[in-house]
Protein backbone atom coordinates (compact mmCIF):
# COMPACT_ATOMS: atom_id res chain seq x y z
CA UNK A 1 0.00 0.00 0.00
CA UNK A 2 2.67 1.95 0.83
CA UNK A 3 4.15 1.68 -2.20
CA UNK A 4 0.86 2.63 -4.02
CA UNK A 5 0.52 5.82 -2.12
CA UNK A 6 4.39 6.58 -2.96
CA UNK A 7 3.26 6.03 -6.81
CA UNK A 8 0.39 8.23 -6.66
CA UNK A 9 2.20 10.77 -4.81
CA UNK A 10 4.76 10.81 -7.31
CA UNK A 11 2.11 11.29 -9.82
CA UNK A 12 0.60 13.92 -8.48
CA UNK A 13 3.88 15.76 -7.50
CA UNK A 14 5.05 15.38 -11.37
CA UNK A 15 1.23 16.74 -12.13
CA UNK A 16 1.79 19.70 -9.63
CA UNK A 17 4.93 20.45 -11.83
CA UNK A 18 3.53 21.23 -15.00
CA UNK A 19 -0.20 22.68 -13.34
CA UNK A 20 2.22 25.81 -13.43
CA UNK A 21 2.54 27.20 -16.67
CA UNK A 22 6.04 28.72 -16.09
CA UNK A 23 7.07 24.83 -16.15
CA UNK A 24 4.75 24.00 -18.74
CA UNK A 25 6.37 26.25 -21.36
CA UNK A 26 10.20 25.64 -19.64
CA UNK A 27 9.46 21.51 -20.69
CA UNK A 28 8.31 23.06 -23.83
CA UNK A 29 11.84 24.82 -24.84
CA UNK A 30 13.52 22.15 -23.50
CA UNK A 31 11.25 19.67 -26.23
CA UNK A 32 12.46 22.29 -28.70
CA UNK A 33 16.08 22.21 -28.38
CA UNK A 34 15.98 18.06 -28.00
CA UNK A 35 13.46 17.81 -31.27
CA UNK A 36 16.02 20.43 -32.83
CA UNK A 37 18.65 18.64 -31.98
CA UNK A 38 17.43 14.77 -33.35
CA UNK A 39 16.68 16.84 -36.53
CA UNK A 40 20.21 18.00 -36.72
CA UNK A 41 21.52 14.64 -35.92
CA UNK A 42 19.55 12.84 -38.42
CA UNK A 43 20.32 15.00 -41.30
CA UNK A 44 24.20 14.41 -40.59
CA UNK A 45 25.55 12.90 -37.48
CA UNK A 46 28.43 15.95 -37.67
CA UNK A 47 26.30 18.23 -36.57
CA UNK A 48 27.04 16.71 -33.38
CA UNK A 49 29.65 19.67 -33.29
CA UNK A 50 27.53 22.82 -33.81
CA UNK A 51 25.18 21.10 -30.92
CA UNK A 52 27.85 20.56 -28.25
CA UNK A 53 27.91 24.82 -28.06
CA UNK A 54 23.87 24.43 -28.27
CA UNK A 55 24.44 22.43 -24.95
CA UNK A 56 27.18 23.95 -22.88
CA UNK A 57 25.34 27.08 -24.04
CA UNK A 58 22.36 26.08 -22.14
CA UNK A 59 24.13 24.72 -18.90
CA UNK A 60 25.62 27.85 -18.62
CA UNK A 61 22.52 30.44 -19.22
CA UNK A 62 21.02 27.64 -16.64
CA UNK A 63 23.85 27.84 -14.12
CA UNK A 64 23.84 31.81 -15.29
CA UNK A 65 20.49 32.88 -14.28
CA UNK A 66 20.63 30.49 -10.72
CA UNK A 67 23.61 32.26 -9.40
CA UNK A 68 22.56 35.92 -10.88
CA UNK A 69 25.73 35.37 -12.24
CA UNK A 70 27.23 38.48 -14.35
CA UNK A 71 30.83 39.77 -14.08
CA UNK A 72 29.43 42.98 -14.62
CA UNK A 73 28.37 43.17 -11.45
CA UNK A 74 31.68 41.83 -10.38
CA UNK A 75 33.40 44.90 -10.76
CA UNK A 76 30.31 47.32 -10.56
CA UNK A 77 28.91 46.27 -7.15
CA UNK A 78 32.14 46.42 -5.43
CA UNK A 79 32.29 50.32 -6.19
CA UNK A 80 28.71 50.98 -6.51
CA UNK A 81 27.45 49.58 -3.11
CA UNK A 82 30.61 47.82 -1.73
CA UNK A 83 29.27 44.57 -2.33
CA UNK A 84 32.03 41.65 -3.25
CA UNK A 85 29.40 38.58 -4.00
CA UNK A 86 30.13 38.63 -7.66
CA UNK A 87 33.91 39.21 -7.38
CA UNK A 88 34.16 36.20 -5.24
CA UNK A 89 31.96 34.08 -7.75
CA UNK A 90 33.92 34.98 -10.78
CA UNK A 91 37.33 34.16 -8.71
CA UNK A 92 35.74 30.90 -7.48
CA UNK A 93 34.88 29.97 -11.63
CA UNK A 94 38.48 31.42 -12.17
CA UNK A 95 40.32 29.25 -9.80
CA UNK A 96 38.34 25.73 -10.70
CA UNK A 97 38.25 26.06 -14.68
CA UNK A 98 42.35 26.88 -14.48
CA UNK A 99 42.39 23.29 -12.96
CA UNK A 100 40.02 21.38 -15.29
CA UNK A 101 41.65 23.45 -18.25
CA UNK A 102 45.32 22.20 -17.00
CA UNK A 103 44.24 18.80 -17.05
CA UNK A 104 42.71 18.69 -21.06
CA UNK A 105 45.82 20.83 -22.03
CA UNK A 106 47.80 17.69 -20.24
CA UNK A 107 45.49 15.49 -22.33
CA UNK A 108 46.19 17.07 -25.42
CA UNK A 109 42.69 18.74 -26.04
CA UNK A 110 42.94 21.90 -25.26
CA UNK A 111 41.48 24.34 -27.84
CA UNK A 112 43.00 27.70 -26.41
CA UNK A 113 45.23 30.51 -28.36
CA UNK A 114 46.81 33.13 -26.61
CA UNK A 115 46.14 36.61 -26.80
CA UNK A 116 49.01 39.33 -28.02
CA UNK A 117 49.96 41.05 -25.02
CA UNK A 118 49.90 45.01 -25.53
CA UNK A 119 48.42 48.68 -24.37
CA UNK A 120 45.45 47.58 -26.66
CA UNK A 121 44.01 45.00 -24.20
CA UNK A 122 44.07 47.56 -20.95
CA UNK A 123 42.16 50.13 -23.68
CA UNK A 124 39.81 47.33 -24.39
CA UNK A 125 38.90 46.56 -21.04
CA UNK A 126 38.84 49.69 -19.64
CA UNK A 127 35.96 50.37 -22.82
CA UNK A 128 34.43 47.58 -22.07
CA UNK A 129 34.37 48.36 -18.05
CA UNK A 130 32.70 51.44 -18.45
CA UNK A 131 29.98 50.32 -21.39
CA UNK A 132 29.04 47.50 -19.07
CA UNK A 133 27.85 49.38 -16.04
CA UNK A 134 25.42 51.49 -18.65
CA UNK A 135 23.91 47.99 -19.76
CA UNK A 136 23.56 46.32 -16.49
CA UNK A 137 25.25 42.96 -18.00
CA UNK A 138 28.20 41.67 -19.38
CA UNK A 139 27.79 40.62 -22.11
CA UNK A 140 26.80 36.86 -20.68
CA UNK A 141 24.55 38.24 -18.34
CA UNK A 142 23.06 40.34 -20.94
CA UNK A 143 22.44 37.03 -22.59
CA UNK A 144 20.95 34.98 -19.40
CA UNK A 145 19.08 38.67 -18.65
CA UNK A 146 17.37 38.26 -22.07
CA UNK A 147 16.20 34.84 -21.18
CA UNK A 148 14.47 36.61 -18.33
CA UNK A 149 12.44 38.13 -20.69
CA UNK A 150 14.40 41.66 -20.20
CA UNK A 151 13.91 43.34 -23.68
CA UNK A 152 16.72 45.94 -22.65
CA UNK A 153 19.16 43.58 -22.32
CA UNK A 154 18.19 42.09 -26.27
CA UNK A 155 18.68 45.93 -27.48
CA UNK A 156 22.58 45.40 -25.86
CA UNK A 157 22.96 42.19 -27.32
CA UNK A 158 21.89 44.37 -30.85
CA UNK A 159 24.16 46.76 -29.45
CA UNK A 160 27.18 44.48 -29.42
CA UNK A 161 26.65 42.43 -32.49
CA UNK A 162 26.37 45.89 -34.95
CA UNK A 163 28.78 47.79 -32.81
CA UNK A 164 31.13 45.38 -33.46
CA UNK A 165 30.37 44.62 -36.92
CA UNK A 166 30.84 47.73 -38.07
CA UNK A 167 33.90 48.58 -36.03
CA UNK A 168 36.19 45.85 -37.62
CA UNK A 169 34.90 46.72 -41.44
CA UNK A 170 34.48 50.06 -40.98
CA UNK A 171 36.23 52.29 -43.90
CA UNK A 172 38.83 54.70 -43.92
CA UNK A 173 37.48 57.36 -41.63
CA UNK A 174 39.82 56.82 -38.83
CA UNK A 175 42.78 55.55 -40.71
CA UNK A 176 44.74 59.20 -40.65
CA UNK A 177 44.73 59.10 -37.32
CA UNK A 178 47.12 55.97 -36.84
CA UNK A 179 50.56 56.33 -36.91
CA UNK A 180 52.08 55.57 -40.32
CA UNK A 181 54.21 52.65 -39.20
CA UNK A 182 51.23 50.27 -38.53
CA UNK A 183 50.39 51.00 -42.00
CA UNK A 184 53.89 50.32 -43.31
CA UNK A 185 53.96 47.06 -41.08
CA UNK A 186 50.31 46.11 -42.09
CA UNK A 187 51.80 46.42 -46.18
CA UNK A 188 54.50 44.57 -45.15
CA UNK A 189 52.40 41.40 -44.51
CA UNK A 190 51.86 40.01 -47.91
CA UNK A 191 47.87 39.32 -47.39
CA UNK A 192 45.84 38.68 -50.57
CA UNK A 193 44.68 41.82 -52.23
CA UNK A 194 40.84 41.52 -51.72
CA UNK A 195 40.86 42.33 -47.62
CA UNK A 196 43.06 45.44 -48.37
CA UNK A 197 44.94 45.21 -44.76
CA UNK A 198 46.35 49.16 -45.43
CA UNK A 199 42.75 50.27 -45.52
CA UNK A 200 40.23 50.68 -41.85
CA UNK A 201 41.59 51.54 -38.70
CA UNK A 202 40.69 48.10 -37.38
CA UNK A 203 42.93 46.19 -40.29
CA UNK A 204 45.99 48.21 -40.01
CA UNK A 205 45.64 47.84 -35.82
CA UNK A 206 45.13 44.37 -36.45
CA UNK A 207 48.12 44.00 -39.40
CA UNK A 208 50.24 46.35 -38.47
CA UNK A 209 50.18 46.63 -34.19
CA UNK A 210 48.85 43.83 -32.96
CA UNK A 211 50.30 40.85 -35.32
CA UNK A 212 53.81 42.10 -34.11
CA UNK A 213 53.11 41.58 -30.41
CA UNK A 214 53.73 38.20 -29.05
CA UNK A 215 51.25 36.30 -26.68
CA UNK A 216 52.07 33.59 -25.00
CA UNK A 217 51.30 31.65 -21.86
CA UNK A 218 53.65 31.87 -19.13
CA UNK A 219 54.59 28.57 -19.72
CA UNK A 220 55.78 29.18 -23.10
CA UNK A 221 57.58 32.48 -21.93
CA UNK A 222 59.65 30.75 -19.14
CA UNK A 223 60.42 27.52 -21.78
CA UNK A 224 59.09 24.87 -19.94
CA UNK A 225 58.50 21.84 -21.83
CA UNK A 226 57.31 19.18 -19.24
CA UNK A 227 53.59 19.32 -19.96
CA UNK A 228 52.73 18.45 -16.00
CA UNK A 229 54.92 21.34 -14.88
CA UNK A 230 53.97 24.09 -17.41
CA UNK A 231 50.32 23.23 -17.00
CA UNK A 232 49.57 22.69 -13.21
CA UNK A 233 52.75 24.78 -11.49
CA UNK A 234 53.37 27.60 -14.11
CA UNK A 235 50.15 28.17 -15.56
CA UNK A 236 47.44 27.28 -13.16
CA UNK A 237 49.56 27.97 -9.71
CA UNK A 238 51.46 31.06 -10.85
CA UNK A 239 49.24 32.72 -13.22
CA UNK A 240 45.91 31.70 -11.78
CA UNK A 241 45.86 30.59 -8.76
CA UNK A 242 48.13 32.92 -6.59
CA UNK A 243 46.44 35.82 -8.33
CA UNK A 244 43.30 34.58 -7.64
CA UNK A 245 43.93 33.72 -4.07
CA UNK A 246 45.54 37.60 -3.93
CA UNK A 247 42.42 39.13 -4.97
CA UNK A 248 40.21 37.36 -2.79
CA UNK A 249 42.41 38.23 0.24
CA UNK A 250 42.39 41.60 -0.90
CA UNK A 251 38.25 41.17 -1.35
CA UNK A 252 38.23 40.50 2.18
CA UNK A 253 39.97 42.87 3.73
CA UNK A 254 38.66 45.98 2.00
CA UNK A 255 34.87 44.83 1.52
CA UNK A 256 33.81 41.92 3.61
CA UNK A 257 36.03 41.91 7.29
CA UNK A 258 34.82 44.85 8.80
CA UNK A 259 30.75 43.52 8.45
CA UNK A 260 32.19 39.70 9.13
CA UNK A 261 33.78 40.53 12.58
CA UNK A 262 31.21 43.24 13.74
CA UNK A 263 28.32 39.75 12.49
CA UNK A 264 30.44 37.28 14.90
CA UNK A 265 31.33 39.69 17.27
CA UNK A 266 35.00 39.58 17.14
CA UNK A 267 37.30 42.81 18.26
CA UNK A 268 40.58 41.02 17.77
CA UNK A 269 40.77 38.54 15.30
CA UNK A 270 43.22 36.05 15.26
CA UNK A 271 44.73 34.67 12.06
CA UNK A 272 41.79 31.45 12.18
CA UNK A 273 38.94 34.30 12.82
CA UNK A 274 40.20 35.53 9.08
CA UNK A 275 39.88 32.13 8.04
CA UNK A 276 36.68 31.57 8.83
CA UNK A 277 35.68 35.18 7.48
CA UNK A 278 37.13 34.49 4.19
CA UNK A 279 34.98 30.76 4.27
CA UNK A 280 31.98 32.94 5.11
CA UNK A 281 32.76 35.06 2.10
CA UNK A 282 32.67 32.21 -0.17
CA UNK A 283 29.21 30.88 1.25
CA UNK A 284 27.75 34.29 1.58
CA UNK A 285 25.44 33.80 -1.47
CA UNK A 286 25.57 29.96 -1.90
CA UNK A 287 23.60 30.69 -5.23
CA UNK A 288 26.40 32.39 -6.54
CA UNK A 289 29.23 30.22 -4.97
CA UNK A 290 27.42 27.05 -6.86
CA UNK A 291 26.71 29.02 -10.06
CA UNK A 292 30.88 29.29 -9.74
CA UNK A 293 31.66 26.29 -8.99
CA UNK A 294 29.23 24.76 -12.03
CA UNK A 295 30.70 27.35 -14.53
CA UNK A 296 34.19 26.26 -13.71
CA UNK A 297 33.62 22.79 -14.15
CA UNK A 298 32.00 23.35 -17.24
CA UNK A 299 34.09 25.68 -19.32
CA UNK A 300 36.88 23.22 -19.06
CA UNK A 301 34.70 20.22 -20.00
CA UNK A 302 33.58 21.84 -23.08
CA UNK A 303 37.03 22.81 -24.31
CA UNK A 304 37.57 18.79 -23.58
CA UNK A 305 34.70 17.52 -25.53
CA UNK A 306 35.42 19.88 -28.69
CA UNK A 307 38.99 19.15 -28.82
CA UNK A 308 38.05 15.42 -28.41
CA UNK A 309 35.83 15.97 -31.26
CA UNK A 310 38.36 17.47 -33.33
CA UNK A 311 40.25 14.40 -32.42
CA UNK A 312 37.53 12.28 -33.86
CA UNK A 313 37.11 14.20 -36.76
CA UNK A 314 40.68 14.90 -37.44
CA UNK A 315 40.11 19.12 -37.94
CA UNK A 316 41.90 22.31 -37.12
CA UNK A 317 38.40 23.96 -37.16
CA UNK A 318 34.38 23.71 -37.29
CA UNK A 319 35.30 25.03 -41.22
CA UNK A 320 36.87 21.96 -42.59
CA UNK A 321 33.75 19.92 -40.83
CA UNK A 322 31.29 22.52 -42.52
CA UNK A 323 33.16 22.12 -46.16
CA UNK A 324 32.96 18.62 -45.81
CA UNK A 325 29.29 18.30 -45.18
CA UNK A 326 29.17 21.12 -48.38
CA UNK A 327 28.30 24.79 -46.19
CA UNK A 328 31.10 26.55 -48.04
CA UNK A 329 29.62 30.03 -48.01
CA UNK A 330 30.78 32.27 -45.19
CA UNK A 331 34.02 30.77 -44.69
CA UNK A 332 37.20 32.80 -44.24
CA UNK A 333 39.66 32.90 -46.85
CA UNK A 334 41.60 29.89 -45.18
CA UNK A 335 37.96 28.08 -44.88
CA UNK A 336 37.58 28.49 -41.44
CA UNK A 337 34.45 30.01 -39.17
CA UNK A 338 34.54 31.36 -35.62
CA UNK A 339 35.28 28.05 -33.46
CA UNK A 340 37.06 29.07 -30.02
CA UNK A 341 36.20 25.35 -28.38
CA UNK A 342 35.41 27.48 -25.36
CA UNK A 343 33.10 29.64 -23.65
CA UNK A 344 33.37 32.96 -25.68
CA UNK A 345 30.60 35.24 -26.22
CA UNK A 346 31.55 38.92 -28.51
CA UNK A 347 32.97 37.80 -31.53
CA UNK A 348 30.08 34.98 -32.79
CA UNK A 349 27.83 37.99 -32.20
CA UNK A 350 29.67 40.53 -34.35
CA UNK A 351 29.00 37.87 -36.78
CA UNK A 352 25.71 38.27 -36.31
CA UNK A 353 25.64 41.84 -36.94
CA UNK A 354 27.96 41.05 -39.97
CA UNK A 355 25.74 38.79 -41.41
CA UNK A 356 22.55 41.12 -41.21
CA UNK A 357 24.64 44.04 -42.95
CA UNK A 358 26.25 41.72 -45.36
CA UNK A 359 22.69 40.78 -46.83
CA UNK A 360 21.80 44.34 -46.83
CA UNK A 361 24.53 44.47 -49.42
CA UNK A 362 27.35 45.68 -47.60
CA UNK A 363 31.16 44.27 -48.03
CA UNK A 364 31.68 42.24 -44.97
CA UNK A 365 34.53 40.86 -45.89
CA UNK A 366 36.85 42.80 -47.17
CA UNK A 367 38.83 42.79 -43.82
CA UNK A 368 40.80 40.60 -41.70
CA UNK A 369 38.49 39.82 -38.76
CA UNK A 370 35.73 38.17 -41.17
CA UNK A 371 37.51 37.82 -44.32
CA UNK A 372 40.72 36.04 -43.06
CA UNK A 373 39.74 35.30 -39.51
CA UNK A 374 36.33 33.93 -38.67
CA UNK A 375 34.30 33.71 -41.59
CA UNK A 376 30.61 35.26 -42.19
CA UNK A 377 28.49 32.12 -41.79
CA UNK A 378 24.66 31.84 -41.75
CA UNK A 379 23.68 32.11 -38.41
CA UNK A 380 22.24 28.76 -39.08
CA UNK A 381 25.08 27.33 -39.23
CA UNK A 382 27.12 29.60 -36.63
CA UNK A 383 28.45 27.14 -33.90
CA UNK A 384 29.49 29.31 -31.34
CA UNK A 385 26.44 31.69 -32.04
CA UNK A 386 24.49 28.79 -31.10
CA UNK A 387 26.19 28.92 -27.58
CA UNK A 388 25.05 32.39 -27.36
CA UNK A 389 21.44 31.22 -27.87
CA UNK A 390 21.84 28.09 -26.08
CA UNK A 391 22.49 30.91 -23.16
CA UNK A 392 19.25 32.64 -23.79
CA UNK A 393 17.29 29.53 -23.81
CA UNK A 394 18.98 27.15 -20.67
CA UNK A 395 18.17 30.97 -18.70
CA UNK A 396 14.77 31.05 -19.90
CA UNK A 397 13.56 27.72 -19.06
CA UNK A 398 15.23 28.24 -15.23
CA UNK A 399 13.77 31.55 -14.86
CA UNK A 400 10.27 30.25 -16.05
CA UNK A 401 10.65 27.30 -13.63
CA UNK A 402 11.17 29.73 -11.24
CA UNK A 403 8.97 31.84 -11.74
CA UNK A 404 11.27 35.15 -12.00
CA UNK A 405 10.14 35.17 -16.07
CA UNK A 406 9.13 38.50 -17.08
CA UNK A 407 8.65 40.66 -20.23
CA UNK A 408 10.23 43.93 -19.24
CA UNK A 409 10.23 46.71 -21.91
CA UNK A 410 12.87 49.71 -21.19
CA UNK A 411 11.99 52.89 -20.40
CA UNK A 412 13.56 55.30 -22.79
CA UNK A 413 16.25 55.96 -20.83
CA UNK A 414 17.29 52.21 -19.91
CA UNK A 415 16.90 51.67 -24.14
CA UNK A 416 19.35 54.26 -24.65
CA UNK A 417 21.97 53.22 -22.31
CA UNK A 418 21.62 49.73 -23.70
CA UNK A 419 22.05 51.06 -27.29
CA UNK A 420 25.53 53.62 -25.69
CA UNK A 421 26.77 50.94 -23.18
CA UNK A 422 26.46 47.88 -26.03
CA UNK A 423 28.35 50.04 -28.43
CA UNK A 424 30.83 50.48 -26.36
CA UNK A 425 31.09 47.38 -25.17
CA UNK A 426 31.27 46.02 -28.62
CA UNK A 427 33.93 48.68 -29.46
CA UNK A 428 36.06 48.01 -25.87
CA UNK A 429 35.28 43.84 -27.01
CA UNK A 430 37.23 44.48 -30.45
CA UNK A 431 39.80 46.42 -29.21
CA UNK A 432 40.92 44.20 -26.00
CA UNK A 433 40.27 40.91 -28.10
CA UNK A 434 37.03 40.02 -26.40
CA UNK A 435 34.74 40.35 -23.56
CA UNK A 436 35.25 39.73 -19.88
CA UNK A 437 34.83 35.84 -20.88
CA UNK A 438 36.98 35.65 -24.04
CA UNK A 439 39.85 38.26 -22.71
CA UNK A 440 39.91 37.48 -18.95
CA UNK A 441 37.84 34.47 -17.83
CA UNK A 442 39.40 31.97 -20.67
CA UNK A 443 42.85 33.57 -20.79
CA UNK A 444 44.09 33.53 -17.45
CA UNK A 445 42.39 30.19 -16.81
CA UNK A 446 44.74 28.74 -19.37
CA UNK A 447 48.28 30.55 -18.28
CA UNK A 448 48.02 33.71 -20.61
CA UNK A 449 48.73 36.45 -18.01
CA UNK A 450 46.73 39.49 -20.50
CA UNK A 451 43.79 38.39 -18.60
CA UNK A 452 44.63 39.77 -15.75
CA UNK A 453 45.84 42.90 -17.70
CA UNK A 454 42.11 43.15 -19.14
CA UNK A 455 40.46 42.57 -15.79
CA UNK A 456 42.74 45.44 -14.60
CA UNK A 457 41.53 47.92 -17.90
CA UNK A 458 37.88 46.66 -17.43
CA UNK A 459 38.40 47.47 -13.24
CA UNK A 460 39.27 50.90 -13.75
CA UNK A 461 36.65 51.27 -16.93
CA UNK A 462 33.94 50.20 -13.83
CA UNK A 463 35.38 52.34 -11.30
CA UNK A 464 34.71 55.24 -14.21
CA UNK A 465 31.83 54.10 -15.17
CA UNK A 466 29.89 54.50 -11.82
CA UNK A 467 31.56 57.59 -10.81
CA UNK A 468 29.42 58.79 -13.79
CA UNK A 469 26.38 56.85 -13.38
CA UNK A 470 25.99 58.52 -9.80
CA UNK A 471 26.29 61.84 -11.28
CA UNK A 472 23.51 61.03 -13.62
CA UNK A 473 21.44 59.41 -11.03
CA UNK A 474 22.34 62.90 -8.95
CA UNK A 475 21.10 64.96 -11.70
CA UNK A 476 18.18 63.02 -12.57
CA UNK A 477 16.92 62.98 -8.96
CA UNK A 478 17.27 66.84 -9.13
CA UNK A 479 15.29 67.15 -11.64
CA UNK A 480 12.16 64.87 -10.91
CA UNK A 481 9.92 65.86 -7.89
CA UNK A 482 8.81 61.99 -7.08
CA UNK A 483 12.14 60.85 -6.19
CA UNK A 484 14.02 62.71 -3.15
CA UNK A 485 16.73 60.66 -3.03
CA UNK B 1 7.82 54.78 -15.32
CA UNK B 2 10.64 56.31 -12.19
CA UNK B 3 11.78 55.81 -9.10
CA UNK B 4 9.32 56.66 -6.26
CA UNK B 5 10.84 57.09 -3.07
CA UNK B 6 8.53 58.04 -0.64
CA UNK B 7 7.59 57.93 3.48
CA UNK B 8 4.04 55.60 3.49
CA UNK B 9 3.70 56.41 7.61
CA UNK B 10 5.86 57.22 11.10
CA UNK B 11 9.43 55.47 10.45
CA UNK B 12 8.09 53.22 7.21
CA UNK B 13 9.38 54.06 3.46
CA UNK B 14 8.89 52.76 0.25
CA UNK B 15 10.99 52.56 -2.77
CA UNK B 16 9.40 51.65 -6.04
CA UNK B 17 12.36 50.71 -9.15
CA UNK B 18 9.87 48.57 -11.22
CA UNK B 19 11.21 48.37 -14.40
CA UNK B 20 14.77 48.98 -13.85
CA UNK B 21 17.48 46.20 -14.18
CA UNK B 22 21.27 46.65 -12.77
CA UNK B 23 22.21 48.39 -11.23
CA UNK B 24 19.45 50.86 -10.73
CA UNK B 25 17.74 48.90 -7.89
CA UNK B 26 20.61 48.74 -5.64
CA UNK B 27 22.39 52.00 -5.51
CA UNK B 28 18.92 53.36 -4.99
CA UNK B 29 18.10 51.17 -2.29
CA UNK B 30 21.54 52.16 -0.99
CA UNK B 31 20.61 55.46 -1.06
CA UNK B 32 17.40 55.55 0.44
CA UNK B 33 18.49 53.30 3.49
CA UNK B 34 21.41 56.29 3.85
CA UNK B 35 17.99 58.86 4.05
CA UNK B 36 16.43 56.68 6.83
CA UNK B 37 17.13 56.83 10.30
CA UNK B 38 17.60 53.48 11.99
CA UNK B 39 15.43 51.37 13.05
CA UNK B 40 12.93 52.29 9.88
CA UNK B 41 11.44 50.32 7.41
CA UNK B 42 12.14 50.15 3.72
CA UNK B 43 9.42 48.19 1.42
CA UNK B 44 11.24 47.77 -1.40
CA UNK B 45 9.47 46.77 -4.59
CA UNK B 46 11.57 45.69 -7.80
CA UNK B 47 11.56 43.39 -11.00
CA UNK B 48 14.78 43.08 -11.88
CA UNK B 49 15.75 39.45 -10.07
CA UNK B 50 19.58 39.97 -10.32
CA UNK B 51 19.28 42.93 -8.08
CA UNK B 52 18.08 40.82 -5.42
CA UNK B 53 21.65 38.94 -4.71
CA UNK B 54 23.19 42.01 -4.58
CA UNK B 55 20.76 43.77 -2.22
CA UNK B 56 20.71 40.69 0.44
CA UNK B 57 24.67 40.73 0.23
CA UNK B 58 24.40 44.94 1.11
CA UNK B 59 21.84 44.36 3.93
CA UNK B 60 24.02 41.30 5.28
CA UNK B 61 27.44 43.12 4.70
CA UNK B 62 25.76 46.37 6.52
CA UNK B 63 23.71 44.41 9.44
CA UNK B 64 20.48 45.71 8.03
CA UNK B 65 17.69 43.49 8.58
CA UNK B 66 16.09 41.98 5.52
CA UNK B 67 13.13 40.59 7.11
CA UNK B 68 10.20 39.99 4.70
CA UNK B 69 10.45 38.68 0.77
CA UNK B 70 8.01 37.65 -1.31
CA UNK B 71 8.85 36.79 -5.04
CA UNK B 72 5.99 36.31 -7.39
CA UNK B 73 6.12 36.54 -11.10
CA UNK B 74 9.21 38.39 -11.52
CA UNK B 75 7.94 41.21 -9.39
CA UNK B 76 9.53 41.17 -5.60
CA UNK B 77 8.55 43.08 -2.27
CA UNK B 78 10.98 42.97 0.40
CA UNK B 79 11.11 44.61 3.40
CA UNK B 80 13.94 46.12 5.26
CA UNK B 81 14.80 47.30 8.86
CA UNK B 82 17.39 49.49 9.04
CA UNK B 83 20.31 48.38 11.38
Amino acid sequence: MSNEGSAVDVVMKREGWLAQAGNRYAAGIMGLILLGSLWALSIDTRYVYLLVYVWFGMVYGMFLQYGRFCMAAAVRDLFAVGVPRMAVGMMIAVALYSLIAATVTVGGFSTFHSNALGWHIVLGGLIFGFGIVFTGGCASGSLYKAGEGNVGSMLVIVAISFSQAIFVSAGTWFDGLLPSAWIESAAAKDMPAELSVTQGWFDIFTAGYVWDLKGATLAQILGTTNPFVSSYLVNTLLVTLLPTLAILVLLYAVYYKKGYLRRAKISAPALGDHARGMWSMFTSSKNTAIAGIGLGIFAGLQMWVTGALREHYQIYNFGELLSAMGHTDGLSIQETVFDPGYWYITTQEAQWGGWILEKLGVNMTDNIFFGLDNGLPNPLLNAPGFMSIGIILGAAMLALSRREFKWKLPSMETAVFALVGGTLMGLGARIGMGCNIGAFFATVTNGDPSGWVYLFGMTIGGYLGVKAFNMWIERRSSQQDECEL
Amino acid sequence: MAVKFEQTGDGEYKLDVCGYSCPHPQVYTKKALQKMASGDVLTLVFDNPSSGESIIAMCDNEGNDLYERSNDGGMSIWKIRKA
